[in-house]
């Protein structure tokens, strides 16, 4: 069904060359200017080749900024510790309450159960702000504003219909069979659930782990809305730190480089489980 | 019942399945995530409440019941009616641009070859960067004084493109951030259905010498319609409530420009503190967006069930 003729591969050819360089030339073209210093950035024309430098990343992890106009202090490193412990903090918690939720709403079929998953799977879709706003007044009053434990909690509403959903399309794909064989021989269903269930659903919970942890590290207006500059992660931190540093482009590219990598790494890692993950189970990747 | 007949369901019954003894377990288990749930709605009612209420922060002793009130303005109130003009804009821009490009490559990349995975797996960097943080890579190639793309379209004697600060090119500077990271969403749910397509008709077609239009108009594209409803809505339902690209690129601006539902209710509430209008703009976003859901959760319930084996 593919008619190779010759205007037909170059026609393939140029169209996927074009796609290529549209969707990897910003990200190359950052890494490039993160190794540069300003005057290599301002030049016209830009070059290609240049003398890489890495002072860039010597000024975001020493906190240093030296500019014209003196000492600027950054705390970008912050920022990208905040997000590991936001993010991984999170989908633990996640993985805790939603893995054994999943198992109940695939192995069990009560109404509860489904009510829960489809309020969760509605909130998935409904504008963030609508929960956040009201919810920074009512944490400001709990004193919850600006605590880890505050913005690993919302981080719930991105991580736990995530797990929920994959998790539960694993659970019900593993045949009750097994683990009717095993509870038959006298064990109980926690056992069950943990020697059996757990184990087989593996690579799924796995799948839906990461994903979720590359969803709450990338997520923005969560933190924006509920932490200050010192529990901010590095999605906020980023933004601030444009504002701040005004001129220092390098430094930007480079925070840019050092925000991104940890989740283009795990995507590059998880990408067999993507395609399921990002349709919450509709397609199978 | 007799004796004989008791034995009998109890054999048949056996095998099946033991019944859980304990019949408050899936309870238990589904607690956390119904204290979730309870999370949400929580504040979800209380911005509802909100909504009929005039409500601002600097002047708490004006806080009252007012009803309709807040969405009656709305329908004289030229802002409002700009934020809906800009927000649909953008989200059809965006939906149909993305799904046209998305379709081609995935067509493009079909054949399961080893190069065709490569490109595919490289076209999901873009859509795992954080949409902020793309705004910002973007931003810095945008720079009028010193970005690659301002002096690529100076090449082409374009000298003073303005791209996001520019009233009139800020929606196109947007919607291509946009399209850069989201198209490959598109490109790989697309890219799955088509390869989880039956492959009988095409070989029958290609046997019959059937025209590729044909083929494309009459068998791939029916049959991976509900692919493109659940990817489009997908979409659509992110795309009318953007933020983050908006917001880190111009935070709605020139002037209203960029003024989206959610752009506009975050400054509503923490640059003017009108919580009341605020909440209001914000549940007219969810009535839009509820709409869009309900349809969106029959689609996707129809291709996850056959997904998983059992349609």
């Amino acid at each position: 069904m593919e008619h190779s003729s010759l205007a037909g591969l170059i026609f393939r050819g140029v169209a996927l060359t074009l796609i290529v360089l549209f969707f990897m030339f910003p990200i190359v073209w950052i890494f490039m200017m993160s190794f540069q210093n300003n005057d290599q950035i301002l030049r016209i024309p830009p070059r290609i080749l240049f003398e890489p430098t890495l002072s860039n990343y010597k000024a975001l992890i020493s906190g240093q900024l030296h500019t014209a106009a003196g000492n600027l202090q950054i705390t970008f490193m912050r920022n990208l510790f905040n997000s590991v412990v936001l993010s991984s903090a999170a989908v633990a918690l996640a993985l805790l309450l939603g893995v054994p939720a999943a198992y109940a709403f695939a192995r069990f079929k009560f109404r509860l159960g489904e009510t829960i998953a489809f309020t969760l799977l509605s909130f998935r879709f409904a504008p963030p702000l609508l929960v956040l706003l009201p919810l920074s007044l009512y944490y400001q009053e709990l004193g919850l504003n600006d605590t880890y434990f505050g913005i690993v909690w919302v981080y719930q509403l991105i991580a736990l219909p995530l797990i929920l959903w994959i998790v539960r399309g694993y659970f019900e794909d593993i045949s009750p069979d097994i683990e009717h064989a095993y509870r038959l021989a006298g064990h109980s269903w926690w056992e069950a659930f943990t020697r059996i269930a757990v184990p087989l659903a593996g690579p799924g919970i796995a799948a839906a782990g990461l994903l979720s942890f590359i969803f709450c590290w990338n997520n923005f207006v969560f933190a924006l809305i509920l932490a200050s500059a010192d529990k901010q992660p590095v999605t906020v931190g980023a933004l601030a730190f444009v504002t701040a540093s005004g001129i220092q482009y390098g430094q930007i590219a480079a925070a840019i480089v050092l925000s991104v990598t940890p989740t283009l790494l795990l995507a590059l890692y998880a990408q067999r489980y993507l395609v399921e993950g990002l349709s919450l189970g509709a397609v199978k990747g | 019942m007799s004796m004989v007949q008791l034995l009998q369901t109890n054999a048949q019954a056996a095998p099946a399945r033991p019944k859980p003894r304990v019949r408050w377990l899936p309870y238990l288990l589904s607690l956390p995530a119904l204290l979730i749930c309870v999370a949400i709605l929580v504040p979800f009612v209380t911005a509802a409440i909100y909504s009929l209420q005039r409500y601002r922060l600097n002047l708490p002793y004006l806080r009252g019941f007012i009803g309709l009130d807040n969405y009656i303005d709305f329908l004289s109130d030229p802002a409002f009616w700009n934020t809906l003009r800009i927000s649909i804009t953008y989200t059809v821009l965006t939906v149909v641009l993305e799904l046209l490009l998305g379709l081609a490559i995935a067509l493009l990349l079909r054949r399961p070859t080893r190069f065709h995975n490569a490109v595919s797996i490289m076209l999901l960097l873009p859509l795992m960067t954080a949409p902020a943080i793309a705004a910002l890579m973007w931003k810095l190639m945008t720079n009028p004084s010193f970005g690659i793309l301002s002096y690529l379209v100076s090449l082409f004697g374009v000298t003073d493109f303005k791209w996001a600060s520019d009233p009139s090119t800020a929606l196109f500077t947007v919607v291509l951030v946009d399209i850069w990271v989201y198209t490959p969403f598109i490109m790989i749910l697309l890219l799955a259905g088509l390869r989880s397509l039956p492959r009988q008709p095409f070989e029958a077609a290609a046997l019959d010498g059937v025209p590729a239009t044909f083929v494309f108009f009459r068998i791939t594209l029916p049959m991976l319609t509900p692919y493109i409803i659940t990817a489009s809505l997908f979409r659509l339902l992110d795309s009318i409530q953007q933020f983050d690209i908006i917001y880190a690129m111009t935070q709605g601006g020139p002037g209203d420009r960029l003024m989206v539902f959610q752009v506009q209710a975050y400054l509503e509430f923490f640059q003017y503190t009108n919580v009341g209008r605020s909440a209001a703009l914000l549940m007219v976003l969810w009535l839009i967006t509820n709409i869009l859901s309900n349809i969106f959760i029959k689609n996707w319930l129809r291709l996850r069930a056959r997904a998983h084996g059992h349609a």
